[in-house]
């Protein structure tokens, strides 16, 4: 057998490298995932074990109780549609606006180019404030409406810049000079040869956009007033920060005790049923949300 | 072969910028609509606001309006600058934003440099799944876990503090565990998915200069310190720079979710007051006039330090 002449050996200060390299990842990826796991196994975890300081990694005598009080609670199905019907209308409106605002500007040719350019970017630099967005919002009488969540996010500046570098080098500029030659028009182009191949790119801004407006919860606490109208962030913060839980009326400290019990286990519960859709979504879309960070990276 | 003479258009140096531009975009009149509606989102929504922003110079009233409401000039700035809670508000904004920055700035990079370290794939894959994931985790959930950790009786925090035989100690109360709890979750939520940039660049970097380097007899030490350090130099000096940029730019998001009256000494910075002073005690022109004086800072600061990146580097935001 011939030996390798051309490998290289590890020198002993290398192996060493990797030990310690592996063994701090390895203590990261502890330090990530514990939280996680405890509120995992306390959410399935009797009560009195939880207040107790019992649970460590396993859930101790097992309970669905705390789900139970989950889903008796009507506001949070309730949120959790409105949530969904908000994403999906939400990052419809995002994804079309930024490309019908990416694509003229990945024109290189473009008259205005240039001012336009400036005229979005400025707004990354400066902007009015919450105290005249509120203002605006109201006196166009979007208050209490998801409008109010939708429209003044739609256009993401950042995105915009970013869906326009895929622009630029994904779209050769000889494309669509070759078809407005056989009479193509530039919508007509767009439909037909842009939009096809911009999968990528709507694969990633839908995620980010997504991803946004399931999460975000400010805006919709300032500007819903209905509380039919809430979502999902913004039940989640009533009731696990401002602890504005419902609660019977008390008898005796047994049952007050057993109550807050209870409450305390509602919230481990809750916290996973709101983070259920997105990790478990997570594993299937990480590797695209990575890709399109990296798009982002190399703008020119 | 036919000579088909056809009509000469004016010569391109004759006609004006404005006639030229009147031509182009009457020849791409759709893609000109087709810009219009996002175009029209942000005049409204974000330049609409700016507009909004003189009511910083005047006294708000319902009735009035922002255009009717009374001028004030300078009184809300001054007011605000000589107010006994000006100190207290930088203070805590700026003591987050450089705890932030310096305890958080080298994390990702460090984490990005060990991920590309890893010789086995299957590690690197799971590392990094596992890492990029809080950062998908929302902000209300994220603090009500760190809340709950945090917990005097049944957090888990102090459950392992009891066990290693110390005092329960109730962090959320106290106003000088507070930028620590801040900076620290939220250097737990965003490692992974901050050193997703320096990974990326780090992927860029010349294979080649790695096997001199090793042939040469460089241990891996040295060739991070020498290799990909300075080859990805470039991304962090652009990432240092806007976040120093966003010094005074502490989200209110995050920090309100924390706050308490128990720690506001400690956890009121200048954003959570606007929306406190403007949200709920609904005084519209001061805490227009505060933001503004917020924002005004930010502008100026980023315009700041992308000058002085640009003079003593080759890297700049513009």
């Amino acid at each position: 057998m011939k030996k390798n002449l051309n490998a290289i050996r590890l020198s002993s200060g290398d192996r060493i490298f990797n030990i310690i390299n592996l063994t701090l990842l390895s203590i990261i990826m502890v330090i990530v995932l514990y939280p996680l796991i405890y509120i995992l196994s306390a959410s399935f975890s009797n009560s009195n074990a939880v207040m107790a300081g019992r649970v460590w990694l396993f859930p101790v005598e097992p309970t669905l109780a705390g789900y139970e009080a989950v889903f008796k609670n009507p506001q949070i199905p309730r949120s959790f549609v409105n949530t969904i019907y908000l994403t999906v209308a939400g990052t419809m409106v995002n994804i079309a606006f930024t490309i019908m605002l990416a694509y003229p500007l990945s024109r290189k040719t473009l008259f205005g180019r240039g001012v336009i350019t400036g005229f979005i970017t400025f707004t990354m630099l400066f902007s009015g404030g919450l105290i005249p967005s509120f203002l605006l919002i109201k006196g166009m009488g979007l208050y209490n409406t998801y409008w109010a969540l939708i429209l003044p996010g739609a256009v993401s500046v950042y995105n915009v810049i970013v869906a326009r570098t895929f622009f630029q080098s994904n779209i050769p500029d000889d494309l669509y000079e070759a078809a407005s030659l056989d009479g193509c028009s530039d919508i007509y182009f767009m439909w037909k040869f842009v939009l096809p191949l911009s999968a990528p790119i709507i694969a990633v801004l839908t995620m980010f956009y997504a991803v946004g407006h399931w999460n975000s919860y400010f805006n919709a606490m300032i500007y819903l007033q209905d509380s039919k109208k809430f979502t999902l962030q913004v039940v989640l913060r009533n009731i696990l920060i401002a602890n504005q839980i419902d609660n019977e009326m008390m008898k005796d400290i047994d049952a007050m005790q057993k109550q807050e019990g209870l409450a305390q286990l509602l919230k481990y519960s809750l916290i996973v049923v709101a983070s259920v859709p997105m990790l478990v979504l997570y594993p299937f879309i990480q590797k695209h949300f990575v890709k399109g960070i990296m798009i982002g990276a190399l703008k020119g | 072969m036919s000579q088909i003479v056809k009509a000469q258009p004016k010569p391109i140096a004759s006609q004006s910028v404005f006639q030229r531009g009147l031509k182009e975009i009457k020849r791409h009149w759709q893609l000109y609509l087709i810009m219009l509606p996002p175009l029209l989102i942000i005049l409204v929504f974000h330049y609409g606001p700016m507009v909004g922003l003189q009511i910083a110079f005047k006294e708000f009233n319902v009735v009035g309006g922002i255009w009717n409401s009374p001028w004030v000039g300078l009184k809300h700035f001054k007011e605000f600058i000589t107010s006994y809670q000006f100190p207290r508000l930088i203070k805590n904004t700026l003591g987050i934003s450089l705890y932030s920055l310096i305890a958080g700035f080298p994390v990702p990079i460090l984490l990005a440099v060990m991920i590309n370290e890893c010789t086995n794939t299957k590690f690197k894959k799971a590392v990094q799944l596992i890492t990029y994931a809080p950062h998908f985790i929302s902000t209300v959930v994220m603090v009500s876990v760190v809340l709950m950790l945090m917990a005097p009786r049944a957090g888990m925090i102090n459950n392992i503090i009891a066990l290693l035989g110390g005092e329960r100690i109730d962090f959320i109360a106290k106003p000088e565990y507070f930028k620590s709890i801040y900076v620290w979750s939220g250097i737990w939520q965003s490692m992974g998915y901050n050193s997703i940039i320096y990974i990326a660049a780090l992927s860029g970097i010349d294979p080649s200069l790695y096997e001199a380097a090793t042939v040469d007899g460089a241990s891996k030490l040295q060739r991070i310190m020498n290799i990909d350090l300075p080859g990805i130099l470039p991304t962090i000096i652009i990432q240092l720079i806007m976040q120093c940029g966003r010094l005074m730019n502490v989200g209110h998001e995050k920090v309100l979710l924390m706050q308490n009256n128990l720690n506001m000494s400690s956890s009121d910075i200048i954003s959570t007051y606007v929306y406190r002073i403007g949200l709920e005690n609904a005084r519209y022109s001061f805490s227009a006039a505060v933001g503004m004086f917020n924002s005004v800072i930010n502008t100026f600061l980023l315009i700041l330090v992308n000058s002085i990146s640009r003079k003593v580097s080759e890297t700049s935001l513009w």
